[in-house]
């Protein structure tokens, strides 16, 4: 690696050719403030369109300031970083961004995690000498993100993610100058935009102008109305990131405090949806094995490779986007709406509680979860499986809300018979968590035979797309993984192509999987946060007595009193869903 | 039309050209008019000069050439043309709208006189 | 009929209209009667000669005798000496002014060499004018640093507005590695009141096509592309109909000229973004993407077009180009100043009597372009500034008039080449007004990326309309220069870099009228409505209620004959008033 010396601050550094200013700058202990650049490192994800001008340097010999984020390190380079031009030119440059920006961060959405608002903490700005018009757009909310971009600074965070990572092509800068911000394409709802609320864009907005849409008022009616028994269930991803929002260290596991809490909030039944994942798997390995089966009895009309279908991010994606092989995914419902439809019959029979008086209450690590849930192919009679469906962050607020000391609380269990659940639910959240999970299902059903090891590990990782070939007792299974839609789109043009080799793929919408949804606490971009709560999914599935599905005894005993077997009547009834063409009912791009 | 294969092809092309044109100078009584036809010119009425006067000199048995041109720079006189009489400079007229035009024709052409609206040319070009 | 034989041209420019020409003329034409040779002498008034400072001007035809300075006591000495007798009046002769230089005309056309003299249409014409020329000659010396070196020496400089050194450029995409190239025109010229790359596609397409192909030789292009605003419906004809006429003789295409090479052209169109001159947001927008710039390095020259290193030179750099490979670096490099080589063209807008389209050697004076070519201020008012550059560049003064425009000195003074455009503004433009138009200009032409230009510019131009509203502070006047000077030093591409020079230049240069508007709230030249009062003399109205029946807002109140009162709280400064008022009482303060 070649290394190139430079001064920055009067300190010399060595730092690597190619290498940025301001990545130089850290190596030495200097943080040049930034406002638009962000990156997930080792993920590819980086966004710096040297647009904010927040963290120009003076570069001598050069005529003008240069944006730290941008400006390539060179030989002999002199840079300083606080020198009163600079500190006067950023100080001007945040008082312009304030004076486009309305000042209600009392009552903002993000007030306390802004970016914006940090930045002018840090700057020490404690008056907007610029004052003139603001520029002012239309509210747009649609069931999973709401866009108020008279918010919006233009740090195209966001277009980065929906364009670049996601390829879904929501979001893009339009009209010029003062007036041009962040929005689909004609200024157009989001809801009429190929968005799949996959809620990256919110992950990554630095200020209020992309938030989740709220829905913990909801929550707090139906837990006060007497007549409503509402039940609870919590995503495998919520209890590794949750601790987060209360000061905890990243990769904290929660799960018990989170099921005392909620129980304190008022909630009748506390459950799992690792529950309804193990159920998942059942029914969703069941038909991998089905279609394998056939295939390998020489049926040419069944259709490989098998795609998982419990990401409803994901899910709208390839209804836009591949709408011409909606026969590919798996049938099967995420765990999600699983739980809705399993917890408004089998258990609402079996507690005597008339479905329309079951408040089902779900906490997610996920935006696209608040649309899926409003499906109207996920209501009866127009009463949903699922009623809401909460983020990590509306969680805590509500916690937070109810005077919950949520550190000191003492761990408690899920309830019965819906809490229980396997380890190899809990990896649904992390990517390549759902194929791992379906191996070892289906690796017994199918061979017969008990495995040695269940863990997969050339399953896991944060690489974009992974491959693996598991071995099925000398028939060898082909597996892609991808998380991140852009990588997701790359595996299935492949397929549409019929250049694809696997038998099944997983794939999550969100980069990481659900541990980095788009309903997670912030992580401002920093990949440890990731990486540590990727690592408390595993561990946890460690630490469970039983880490195969189709080992859940509350599972086997749901076939038993119920569902009869995997994929059949009942099954097909409650558990499984159909897929939609989409593909006409956005203005594509051109 | 056949290309042109090598430099000395152009070379032979460009003296044929350039013959045709002196030739075209030469001639005894040929009238040439060079109309500016930029934009600007087009928008001032150019077009419909330029008909007017193949017409016109047509119709008067004047043996005349008449081509288009681009921008000869006098945007505050458009249109504008170049008259060239045999054996003569050549003299730029500004302003030159249909009636201008018939008296180009009647006066400057037929009988060598000038009429108003004579711009002078206030630039060198290269040599060619 | 005797045959005219020799005409006599009098000046009828405006400024030497003021010097009485019309008296020479008549007088000349008397002397020419008397002496019996009305029958073949014939004396005409002519448009502006460009010499309005030596005027009146008087130009014998026949031999392309110019007097200056002629008075009608010296009208008898040139009809009996030169006319009759054949001998020049050399005391009245041009160039007997030792001032002036030995070059009476003030313009070199190196770009338009051929606008106005052929038809852009018949490529034959173009041969004629050693077309392709140049090209045969690159081709035939099968070197393409030598090609290089004769562009390097020449001093070319590029001008669109930047002035890199074209030579470099082409030298640095030639030495970049890839499998394609490009060479792009940058036709997408934006300045407000700037034509002349439009002059020249529609004037003489081939010039650029030639030494597009000469570029692309060069640096190992095999692929142009000249991304054209779509507003410029005559100029996209006639390249295209140029296009197919190289094509047709071989001089697009493969094998050109037997040499082996292969190079065509593409058209792109623009919709008139003005940022999409800065080269990296053109080439986003011929990408297809946003038309918005990205930060520089890399540079086109290593990665552009689709990320393959790209040349991008302006349509007037490119009409240079054959002429300095046919007439030598040399010959080239004569002209103009010692870091400014050759000509520029320049668009001349504004309060001059001879607007138009003017090409003039580097090193020439604002006077000479203002005064000789320009036919000077419109109406005989006196000249206040002159605005080089468009809304990059910045306002020049009287004691610019005589510094030797080029590029360095321009930037020196305050102000930038650009593209070429000249506006030229006398005693009734308001600056401050000037440089709030040119705000509203960028405001409007942001692309929006980064966050001085897309909201600096916005403050910057309400600050202004605040100070022309009157209702503008001293400390408003601090803001102005700080946002300036962050604005230029901050801002992502050239557009944000220079889009308040208009300001600086005019604060810098004008100091004093934005004084007067902040603190005694008076705009000198009345252009600020909210400034100015009508106000009527009571010692000179005789209350005949004119002005009070034309007042569209009843803002004037008075009993007949007497005097009448303007309510300044109603007055919406229309000037009716004043207009109708016959016994001049009204008057603005």
């Amino acid at each position: 690696m070649e290394m190139i010396k430079l001064t920055i601050d009067n300190k010399v550094v060595e730092a690597e050719k190619g290498t940025t200013v301001l990545k130089a700058a850290r190596k030495i202990g200097i943080e040049i403030p930034t406002l638009c650049y962000f990156e997930l490192k080792g993920m590819n994800i980086e966004n710096k369109p040297g647009g904010c001008r927040i963290c120009v340097v003076e570069i001598a010999g050069r005529k003008n300031l240069a944006p730290a984020c941008a400006t390539e390190v060179m030989e002999g380079m002199v840079v300083h970083t606080h020198n009163i031009r600079v500190l006067n030119a950023r100080r001007t440059v945040l008082e312009l961004m304030l004076s486009d920006h309305p000042t209600d961060c009392l009552v903002c959405a993000k007030a306390g995690n802004c970016e914006l608002q940090s930045m002018a903490q840090q700057l020490g700005v404690r008056e907007i000498p610029y004052q003139g018009e603001q520029s002012t757009y239309r509210k747009d909310t649609s069931p999973s993100i709401i866009r108020d971009v008279d918010k919006c600074i233009m740090c195209r965070r966001c277009e980065m993610m929906c364009n670049d990572i996601q390829t879904v092509g929501a979001l893009s800068a339009v009209n010029r100058g003062f007036t041009s911000v962040v929005a689909p394409a004609f200024e157009m709802n989001l809801e009429k935009s190929p968005c799949t609320y996959c809620g990256q864009c919110v992950s990554v907005c630095p200020t209020g102008a992309l938030t989740e849409v709220d829905h913990t008022r909801y929550i707090i009616n139906a837990l006060a109305d007497p007549t409503k028994t509402v039940v609870v269930q919590t995503a495998p991803a919520v209890r590794v990131a949750l601790g987060e929002e209360f000061g905890m260290e990243p990769g904290q596991i929660v799960t018990g405090k989170m099921a005392a809490a909620l129980r304190q909030l008022g909630f009748k039944y506390v459950f799992d949806t690792d529950f309804a994942a193990d159920l998942t798997i059942m029914e969703e390995g069941t038909e991998l094995l089905g279609r394998l089966s056939k295939h390998l009895a020489g049926d040419t009309t069944v259709k490989l490779p098998i795609l998982t279908s419990c990401c409803p991010g994901w899910v709208n994606f390839f209804e836009h986007n591949f709408s011409d092989m909606l026969d590919i995914p798996s049938t099967a419902k995420s765990p999600q709406q699983m739980f809705g439809a399993i917890a408004k019959s089998y258990f609402a029979d079996k507690i005597g509680v008339d479905r329309k008086n079951m408040v089902v209450v779900s906490i997610m690590p996920c935006l696209a979860k608040k649309y899926e849930c409003q499906r109207d192919e996920f209501k009866k009679d127009g009463n949903p499986d699922v009623d809401f469906s909460l983020s990590t962050r509306e969680l805590a607020h509500l916690i937070k809300q109810s005077n919950i000391d949520f550190n000191t609380l003492e761990d408690e269990d899920f309830d019965h018979p819906l809490g229980e659940s396997t380890g190899a639910s809990v990896i649904f959240g992390a990517t390549g968590g759902v194929i791992e999970a379906a191996c070892r299902t289906a690796y017994e059903v199918f061979t017969g035979k008990k495995l040695d090891k269940v863990d997969f590990t050339e399953l896991r990782g944060l690489e974009n797309i992974r491959q693996a070939t598991i071995d099925f007792d000398g028939l060898p299974i082909n597996i892609g993984i991808a998380h991140g839609l852009g990588n997701a789109r790359k595996l299935l043009e492949d397929v549409r192509a019929g250049k694809s080799k696997f038998h099944a793929i997983e794939i999550m919408a969100c980069p990481g999987g659900c541990i980095g949804g788009g309903g997670q606490p912030y992580h401002h971009g920093d990949i440890e946060i990731l990486k540590k709560r990727s690592e408390a999914i595993y561990q946890e599935d460690a630490g469970k007595p039983i880490r195969k599905s189709h080992e859940n005894p509350d599972i086997i005993k749901l076939y038993e009193e119920f569902l009869g077997k995997p994929c059949g009547a009942v099954s097909h009834h409650l558990l499984h869903t159909h897929y939609f063409d989409k593909s006409e009912e956005v203005i594509i791009n051109d | 039309m056949s290309k042109v294969k090598s430099l000395e092809d152009l070379k032979k092309l460009r003296e044929e050209m350039e013959s045709k044109l002196v030739e075209r100078n030469n001639s005894s009584n040929l009238v040439q008019i060079k109309v500016a036809m930029a934009t600007c010119g087009i928008a001032s009425g150019a077009k419909d000069l330029m008909e007017f006067l193949i017409d016109e000199l047509d119709k008067r048995n004047i043996e005349a050439v008449v081509t288009q041109t681009g921008c000869m720079g006098y945007c505050y006189a458009e249109p504008t043309i170049e008259v060239t009489l045999p054996n003569k400079a050549p003299i730029v007229f500004g302003y030159v709208n249909l009636k201008k035009g018939d008296e180009i024709i009647e006066k400057y052409i037929k009988n060598n006189e000038l009429v108003d609206g004579i711009i002078p040319v206030n630039y060198e070009s290269i040599e060619k | 009929m005797a045959k005219i034989k020799k005409h006599l041209l009098v000046c009828g420019g405006t400024s030497c209209n003021a010097l009485q020409n019309e008296v020479i003329a008549s007088n000349l034409k008397e002397t020419i009667r008397e002496k019996g040779l009305n029958e073949e002498v014939q004396v005409m008034m002519t448009g502006c000669f460009g010499l309005c400072e030596k005027g009146p001007i008087v130009k014998v035809l026949h031999d392309n005798t110019i007097y200056i300075g002629v008075k009608p006591e010296d009208l008898k000495e040139i009809v009996e000496e030169h006319i009759i007798n054949g001998n020049k009046v050399t005391r009245l002769l041009l160039d007997s002014d030792p001032n002036l230089k030995v070059h009476s005309k003030k313009q070199l056309r190196i770009a338009l060499r051929n606008c106005g003299f052929i038809d852009p249409e018949n490529i034959n014409e173009y041969f004629a004018c050693d077309g392709y020329l140049a090209l045969g000659k690159v081709l035939e010396s099968k070197d393409p640093q030598k090609t290089i070196d004769i562009i390097k020496k020449s001093g070319l400089r590029g001008r669109g507005g930047g002035g890199f050194p074209t030579g470099l450029k082409w030298e640095i995409t030639s030495k970049s590695q890839a499998d394609q190239k490009y060479v792009v025109c940058n036709a997408d010229e934006g300045d407000p009141g700037a034509f002349m790359d439009r002059s020249i596609l529609e004037g003489d397409p081939h010039s650029v096509i030639e030494a597009m192909a000469i570029a692309g030789y060069a640096i190992g292009a095999t692929k142009g592309l000249v991304y054209i605003r779509a507003e410029y419906p005559l100029a996209i004809e006639r390249l295209k109909t140029a296009i197919n006429q190289s094509r047709e003789f071989g001089f697009l295409g493969t094998d050109i000229m037997g040499s082996g090479f292969d190079f065509d052209i593409e058209l792109r169109y623009g919709a008139g973004a003005f940022v999409c001159g800065e080269e990296t947001a053109l080439i986003h927008s011929m990408e297809g993407n946003r038309g918005e710039p990205t930060f520089k390095p890399p540079f086109p020259s290593v990665s552009g077009y689709l990320g393959k290193p790209t040349n991008v030179n302006n349509v007037e750099t490119f009409a240079n180009i054959p002429v300095i490979i046919n007439k030598g670096a040399e010959w080239f490099a004569a002209i103009g100043t010692e870091k400014s080589k050759g000509t520029k063209v320049f668009a001349l807008a504004g309060k001059i009597n001879n607007v138009g389209l003017i090409e003039v050697p580097m090193g020439i004076t604002l006077r000479e372009i203002i005064y000789e070519i320009g036919g000077g201020i419109k109406d005989g008012k006196k000249f206040k500034a002159v605005q080089t550059g468009g809304p990059s560049g910045g306002c020049l003064t009287e004691v610019h008039l005589d510094t030797p425009i080029d590029y360095d000195n321009l930037i020196a003074a305050g102000s930038m080449m650009g593209s070429g455009g000249m506006i030229v503004m006398d005693e009734d433009d308001c600056m401050v007004s000037i440089a709030k138009y040119y705000l509203d200009f960028t405001v409007e032409e942001s692309c929006g990326k980064c966050t001085p230009c897309r909201i600096g510019n916005k403050r910057l131009y309400e600050i202004l309309e605040k100070i022309t509203l009157g209702k503008g502070t001293l400390e408003d006047l601090d803001k102005l220069k700080n946002l300036s000077h962050v604005i230029k030093d901050t801002s992502l591409c050239g557009l944000g870099q220079t889009s308040p020079n208009p300001v600086l230049s005019t604060l810098e240069n004008f100091w004093d009228e934005y004084i007067e508007h902040v603190t005694v709230k008076k705009c000198r030249s009345n252009q600020c409505k909210a400034l100015m009062q009508y106000i009527i003399d009571p010692e000179q109205c005789v209350g005949c209620t004119a002005c009070a029946r034309n007042c569209p807002v009843n803002a004037i109140t008075g009993e007949r004959k007497l005097a009448h009162l303007i309510n300044q709280d109603i007055c919406i400064k229309c000037g009716a008033c004043m207009e109708k008022c016959k016994f001049n009482a009204i008057s603005i303060k």
